[in-house]
């Protein structure tokens, strides 16, 4: 069999770091090759090396079988190599077409000649099924979309072989679907893709073969049919992986959230939560299941203050909280693991351990009469550090924008735990990361509620609503539509009362065709 | 090439490089690039007189450069620093000579006002910003211009009607009989020791205080400020106040020190300007501010040399020393190059 990139015993060190470590990856001429591996295991690094950003210590890359030199990007592009960035790297009030020419547009008589590249998007748009439209403005339209302008990016500068890094990260289940089926169109139409990802559910679905690292290792290549999730996991982990949570049955105390018809507007001005009724209990979390945007984020943010309330109340242990600035409802016993990480939950400039007294840091013993002692808040980072095993190249000093996600998201957790809420909100904790880190959050959110504490968790994913809640209450178009117990309930039930219908009204559907 | 010896050459050497291209412009130009040099040389360093007036020439630019670099560190753009430092000077000037007191009341007094004057030209575009979202830039540009004529207009109604204020009271001033005794009569005073302080306290602001957590958590991240009760509109008006209290010390330093009153001026002074300069050559680090205002205040000055002892042009030093500013602020484009150098010799070994 042909192979058309060939890594082999690659090395890479930053320092002391070994980030890569003998490292073999070998793409075939039309597969989709998966590169599975925790949060900082060095998947990032590996591509990093082919596609010219690093240069390896050891090792060599073969490229259709002729060993190459990569130097910079431009001579991975020049390769036929292309790349699908996480973040995706698009000027948003450009149009697709403009996005896709940047950095070597074509030129007539020295103006850029934009009809011309339009219709070639159109027509490789077209060839691979993306229904894109060349003329969209970026900030128009969906992430998904514009995932598609990123391959759109790599298939017009004529890539052959295609670097997903870590694609469905932020994508919703339907986008999943479609880009499951654009990567296989991709191969139908004789591109090789190399899938980054921890998502052992897409490995199954997609791929052919799997390569493995564990800490930096290369562990070996197994080809996708002869294995099954529980064993990438371990291959992955380097240990058994639960996929199920243990937990004790749920001994909910008295109510610690009370939420009564609350109202809730976007920037917009448009009602996103509406009339919404929701309690929790000491001792139960409660997770929130729906389809991104009917209104989750516009709840976490009254709930936390960062938003305005227009109608309703909410009580926290009681006490009504409703309008009060963010710093009183933390004060007064809520702890938030904010959606997004990046945008909310740190200062990604500032070094972690600055980042994990962000709630604290003007509290004794960290800080006195205005004065923050730097001594304190490295101990205590350290302390947390140590506890929810947050790992970093320089410690509490690193910056945390030189963190993994899920290290970064151990680190948030960490912060927001050791503060003691009596009520702890987790929104999408689990988000991007992989299944050790997903093990380790969900540990720690049972644990908060078998202290006795009440957890609201929000959710896009059914099995993790599944997984850990004691009570799992709907919301659709900004009111929950019911709440269920999660013994008692199918995913398809769930399903169902996420696209808006009744449980009464389905089975009426249902006794109807019977 | 270890990080330490990079860092020590290459200022080194963007100075240097500097020191050649500017050669160059003045050989082409036809003037001796190396008694332009001396002269250069002579206009800093020449007898405790010169450097008695270098050092007061670098004291503003301390305090501008300050005053930029404090707000750029929570994320906003203060241009009005010259506006701010015209209005420090006017109140300085003014306390200065309208009353009489003590030395030890009378001096902190006058810095005081200076301060609280610049401070208050700067609340309002942060005022602007924090609540309806002006942007700073604007208002502060805006801003110089009112200062100019604003105090231009109370210079004449201080004065009844005068070109200048009366001079300060003795008690107001920054100059000392010692300063001068040991400068040849320089107008050298005691501003230094002030602008050494501010540097001091804007450090312990930033490295020490919540308050400088606070405004670097908002310079680099807003949304996670307020996510973490920081009350974000706060910390705009106050870094806009504490950076346009450093504009007004500047000014008094004028007013108490080198010119111990205050002209109508016909155009902005241009240290306010200059300092957006020095806190970018200071990559807004208080300690490089310092660095950043001496190398800019001794140029300034010693340029003032050069057309009487070497015969070279205004025009021509202006070019020449921001010759040299220029390389020092690119000492990116050397970095790169040193590094490109280390690792060739580190493969060739």
């Amino acid at each position: 069999m042909e192979y058309v990139i060939e890594m082999l015993g690659i090395r890479k060190q930053f320092g002391d770091f070994v980030a890569n470590d003998n490292i073999t990856l070998q793409l075939k001429k039309g597969e989709i090759h998966a590169l599975l591996g925790e949060n900082g295991a060095g998947k990032s690094t590996l591509m990093n090396v082919l596609f010219g950003l690093y240069q390896p210590e050891a090792g060599t890359i073969r490229v259709r079988g002729k060993e190459v030199k990569i130097t910079d990007p431009n001579v991975a592009n020049n390769l036929g190599i292309g790349m699908v960035h996480q973040h995706f790297m698009l000027v948003e009030n450009f149009t697709v077409t403009e996005n896709i020419i940047l950095g070597s547009e074509p030129t007539k008589m020295g103006s850029i000649n934009i009809k011309d590249a339009a219709k070639k998007v159109q027509a490789l748009s077209e060839q691979y099924n993306l229904n894109v439209d060349p003329y969209a403005k970026i900030e128009d339209i969906s992430v998904g979309m514009q995932q598609r302008v990123e391959i759109l990016k790599t298939l017009y500068r004529g890539a052959d072989m295609i670097i997903f890094d870590e694609p469905t990260a932020s994508l919703t289940p339907q986008e999943i679907t479609e880009l499951m089926q654009i990567m296989k169109r991709l191969i139908e139409e004789g591109k090789s893709i190399i899938l980054i990802t921890h998502k052992l559910k897409e490995i199954m679905e997609v791929s052919d073969r799997v390569t493995v690292i564990r800490k930096g290792q290369g562990i070996g290549t197994v080809t996708t049919a002869e294995t099954n999730p529980t064993e990438l996991a371990e291959l992955m982990v380097g240990r058994q992986v639960v996929f199920k949570t243990e937990k004790i049955a749920s001994n909910p105390k008295e109510v610690v959230l009370q939420i009564d018809s609350l109202t809730v507007a976007d920037n917009r001005g448009i009602d996103k939560v509406k009339n919404l009724n929701l309690t929790v209990r000491a001792g139960e979390i409660v997770g929130i299941a729906g389809i991104d945007g009917n209104g989750q984020s516009e709840l976490i943010e009254a709930i936390t203050g960062l938003r305005k309330v227009k109608n309703g109340h909410i009580k926290l242990n009681g006490q009504e909280i409703t309008g009060l600035k963010p710093r009183k409802i933390t004060e007064s016993g809520v702890g938030h693991i904010p959606q997004d990480r990046h945008k909310h939950g740190l200062v990604l400039d500032f070094p972690i351990g600055h980042n994990i007294s962000l709630q604290t840091y003007y509290k004794k013993p960290i800080s006195k009469n205005g004065v923050i002692d730097y001594k304190k808040v490295n101990e205590f980072a350290r302390q947390i550090i140590e506890q929810y095993d947050v790992r970093s190249g320089e410690g509490e000093m690193s910056l945390a924008r030189s963190l993994s996600g899920g290290n970064q998201q151990k680190a948030i957790i960490g912060r927001e735990v050791e503060r003691n809420p009596d009520l702890l909100i987790a929104a999408l904790p689990t988000r991007g990361l992989d299944v050790g880190a997903i093990e380790f959050i969900h540990r720690r959110l049972i644990e908060q509620r078998d202290k006795g504490k009440a957890v609201l968790l929000i959710s896009f994913e059914l099995d993790e609503v599944m997984n850990v809640s004691d009570q799992i209450a709907v919301i659709y178009d900004g009111y929950i539509i019911d709440t269920v117990s999660p013994e008692e309930t199918t995913e398809q039930d769930l399903g169902l009362l996420m696209a808006g219908q009744t449980l009464e009204e389905s089975n009426k559907v249902g006794g109807r065709n019977e | 090439m270890s990080k330490r010896v990079v860092n020590i050459l290459v200022p080194l050497i963007s100075i240097l490089l500097g020191l050649i291209i500017g050669a160059i412009v003045m050989a082409v130009s036809g003037f001796n690039p190396i008694n332009g040099y001396v002269a250069l040389w002579n206009g800093i360093f020449m007898d405790t007189y010169t450097m008695g007036e270098t050092i007061r020439q670098i004291t503003p630019y301390v305090f501008s450069g300050l005053a930029v670099a404090f707000a750029f560190r929570t994320g906003l753009f203060n241009i009005g620093v010259e506006g701010q430092l015209i209005m420090g000077w006017l109140a300085a000037a003014w306390v200065g000579q309208a009353f009489e007191l003590p030395a030890v009341v009378h001096v902190p007094l006058a810095l005081i006002a200076a301060a609280a004057a610049g401070a208050l030209w700067a609340f309002i575009p942060g005022l602007l910003k924090a609540k309806l979202q002006v942007h700073e830039v604007i208002v502060t540009i805006m801003m110089n211009y009112t200062a100019l004529h604003v105090a231009n207009a109370l210079i004449g109604v201080i004065s009844g009607g005068q070109e200048r204020t009366d001079s300060i009271h003795e008690s107001a001033s920054l100059r000392s009989p010692f300063l001068e005794s040991i400068t040849d009569y320089s107008r050298m005073h005691w501003g230094f020791v002030i602008a050494l302080i501010a540097v001091m306290i804007m450090w312990f602001i930033l490295q020490k205080t919540t308050l400088g957590y606070e405004l670097k958590a908002v310079g680099f991240n807003k949304n996670a400020s307020e996510y973490a009760g920081m009350n974000v509109n706060k910390n705009i008006i106050l870094a806009m106040l504490i950076s346009g209290a450093f504009a007004g010390l500047g000014g008094a330093m004028e007013a108490l020190g080198t010119f111990e009153n205050m002209s109508k001026l016909h155009a902005a002074t241009g240290i306010g300007f200059d300092g957006i300069a020095v806190a970018l050559l200071g990559a807004n680090q208080p300690f490089g501010v310092l660095l950043g205002a001496i190398l800019f205040g001794a140029l300034k000055y010693g340029g003032l040399n050069m057309p009487s002892e070497a015969g070279v042009p205004t025009e021509i030093v202006s070019i020449v020393i921001a010759l040299i500013i220029f390389f020092v602020a690119s000492g990116y484009i050397i970095r790169v190059a040193l590094e490109r150098f280390g690792k060739k010799r580190k493969e060739e070994k």
